[in-house]
């Protein structure tokens, strides 16, 4: 034995190195038919490993007091030596954080990767895009600017909207009757820390997940079904180093964009960086035109959708509530025979089409200032938005779908 | 309900109560623990103390014009109507949510056609009634992006709430309610203290 094996043997007895690696790695089969869309999980993973590293310097220089704030922000892009691109990198990269999950959630819908026995694993993943969300909120407050500050006031007025408790509420969650320094501070401390350890703890329950059942493949068949004389899956490959090298190549193509973005247009023409936060917080003066930044706008646009009843908001609030609350249930409203989108019927296919331009559009409208003609197109995607969902368990069981293959093909 | 152990009998009623019991009398000392961590994050007594009333000079707007001013970290505005603004506002009741000021946005000595003290003094809380952004003031009657009819008065540029120049709300947009008019008083013919109700009004 070499002192390397002697050393790992003595480790082994005291930590499951070995076994760990062996059942997370080395010998976790994944199915050998991943495609382009399998991509995206291992990039939203190197995407949150690069916004805390970069999120923990730009603390060393940041201010959370709302004196502060702006001017220690326009520092570190000036006089911290390299703080331009860390900052810019940070905030590239919670926009491509978005980016690849959207993505990462399209492969779902259309492999059917949400479907028993993968349950919990898509819950667990709807739970960190919904801790995202409210990371991205949070984080976009920091640099106390204009649309930082009327950003945080329009959202954080949404609770108000609550029948009987809504006032206390947005008091108690800004912590003063307007958004302030108080606000500003305990921001700072649920960006910086409790949500980033949120994060990382349904990032673990959802690999965890996912290696104990497996993952699925764009057949959407179950590869444990066959498996050779060694007990290991006929379709199966192990994950390193096989996808490990696979998906290097995808990292390399991610950051030569990613990295174009940083360099070349941080600010992607106000879509990743609003033109408006260049102006410190005036709580005083509302700019012209506010929308929230992109990858918030198709909540935004089914919130105004939605007109005021009774005299309160609140419906508009319960509907861009439950368009998020209505992904939770995907597992249980499919009602298919088989899981892919390559053995689906028309009908899926055809839903699945219009549920995404609905979305995008929903997002194209969200970034538009209101006007009669946008929340006409606007209600019309939020209601097949949420047909999408309601009327799943009817037409995914009637849809004349294909057999499913016995193996998995190319 | 019991079972052998090592020979001996198990009560496992007494014990299924023992978890009971002790899962009770922690989750009760969680609860107290949350207490003072979700209290901490209420309005500060500095927080709270802050809303000091704010004295404006009220002499130097031109009529026509909007002065901002700041009280408890919200912007308040003063107009100084004309007389040909304040003959407008009568003329469009029927377009309004709440042309009389039924709804309680404004102290009583407010509650009139110009939801002011003085008819040429509009004092308003500058924060929309829908979710909280500031709205413009558009006061040019007809405005060619707000249409023929506009009679003058507030854009809020988030959601596209309108309001006229008594800071009353116009129908069909998100808004529920008019602008909140702050309680305020004359200290003299130029001087306005907002944030105290006036005196024998």
């Amino acid at each position: 034995m070499s002192a390397l094996q002697k050393m790992m043997g003595w480790v082994d007895d005291r930590f499951p190195l070995t076994a760990t690696y062996k059942a997370h790695l080395s010998e976790y089969y994944a199915p050998k038919n991943f495609n382009f869309w399998y991509f995206f999980g291992s990039l939203a993973l190197l995407v949150l490993v690069m916004q805390i590293v970069t999120g923990i310097f730009l603390t060393m220089n940041y201010k959370p007091d709302s004196g502060l704030a702006f001017a220690s922000v326009e520092y570190i892009m000036r006089d911290v030596d390299w703080g331009w691109l860390i900052r810019y990198m940070h905030s590239t990269g919670a926009s491509m954080f978005f980016v690849v999950v959207y993505l990462h959630m399209f492969r779902g819908l259309m492999y059917g990767s949400y479907r028993k026995p993968r349950e919990l694993i898509w819950i667990f993943g709807v739970l960190i895009y919904l801790a995202l969300m409210a990371e991205a909120f949070l984080g976009y407050l920091l640099p106390w600017g204009q649309m930082s500050y009327w950003g945080a006031q329009v959202i954080v007025n949404l609770f108000s909207a609550v029948p009987f408790i809504g006032n206390d509420l947005s008091i108690w969650i800004r912590g003063d009757y307007v958004i302030s320094d108080a606000t500003l501070n305990r921001f700072f401390a649920f960006h910086v820390i409790a949500l980033p350890l949120v994060l990382i703890a349904l990032v673990a329950v959802h690999l965890v997940a996912l290696h104990e059942v497996g993952s699925n493949n764009p057949d959407g068949i179950e590869i444990k079904k066959k498996k050779d004389a060694n007990g290991i899956p006929l379709d199966g490959i192990p994950f390193h180093p096989y996808y490990t090298v696979k998906d290097i190549v995808g990292v390399i193509v991610f950051l030569m964009v990613f990295s174009a973005i940083v360099f070349f247009g941080p600010t992607m023409g106000g879509y990743f960086l609003e033109s408006n936060n260049f102006i410190p917080a005036d709580p005083l003066k509302t700019p012209p035109h506010i929308a929230p930044l992109w990858y918030f706008t198709p909540f935004y646009a089914i919130l105004r959708a939605v007109p005021p009843m009774f005299g309160s908001q609140f419906p508009g609030v319960v509907a861009m509530g439950m368009s998020i609350v209505l992904i939770f249930f995907l597992p249980w409203l499919d009602r298919g025979k088989v899981k892919s989108i390559r053995y689906r019927g028309p009908i899926y296919k055809i839903m699945l089409a219009l549920f995404i331009v609905s979305f995008v559009g929903l997002g194209y409208l969200g970034l538009l200032p209101p006007s009669p003609v946008a929340t006409i197109i606007a209600q019309t995607f939020s209601v097949i938005y949420f047909l999408f969902f309601l009327l799943m368990p009817w037409y995914t069981s009637i849809d004349k779908t294909k057999p499913e293959p016995e193996r998995v093909t190319g | 309900m019991s079972q052998e152990a090592d020979g001996q009998k198990v009560d496992t009623r007494k014990r299924k109560f023992l978890i009971a019991a002790t899962s009770a009398v922690g989750g009760v000392a969680v609860a107290g623990v949350a207490v003072p961590l979700v209290m901490s994050m209420l309005p500060s007594a500095r927080a709270k103390a802050a809303g000091a009333p704010v004295e404006v000079d009220i002499s130097k707007i031109e009529p026509g014009m909007l002065l901002t001013a700041e009280w408890r970290g919200k912007p308040v505005w003063v107009v100084n109507r004309t007389k040909e603004m304040l003959d407008l506002l009568a003329k469009h009741n029927d377009k309004l949510v709440d042309p009389n000021s039924e709804q309680p946005q404004q102290p009583e000595y407010c509650k009139n056609a110009t939801r002011s003290i003085k008819p040429e003094f509009l004092v308003a809380v500058g924060i929309c009634t829908h979710l909280g952004c500031s709205p413009t003031y558009r006061k040019e009657v007809g405005a060619e992006d707000l249409g023929a009819d506009w009679p003058g008065g507030f854009l809020c540029p988030c959601h596209g709430s309108r309001f006229d120049l008594a800071a009353r709300v116009f129908k069909n947009v998100p808004a529920p309610t008019n602008l909140v008019i702050p309680p305020h008083q004359y200290l003299s013919a130029g001087k306005i203290q907002i944030g105290v109700d006036a005196k024998g009004a």
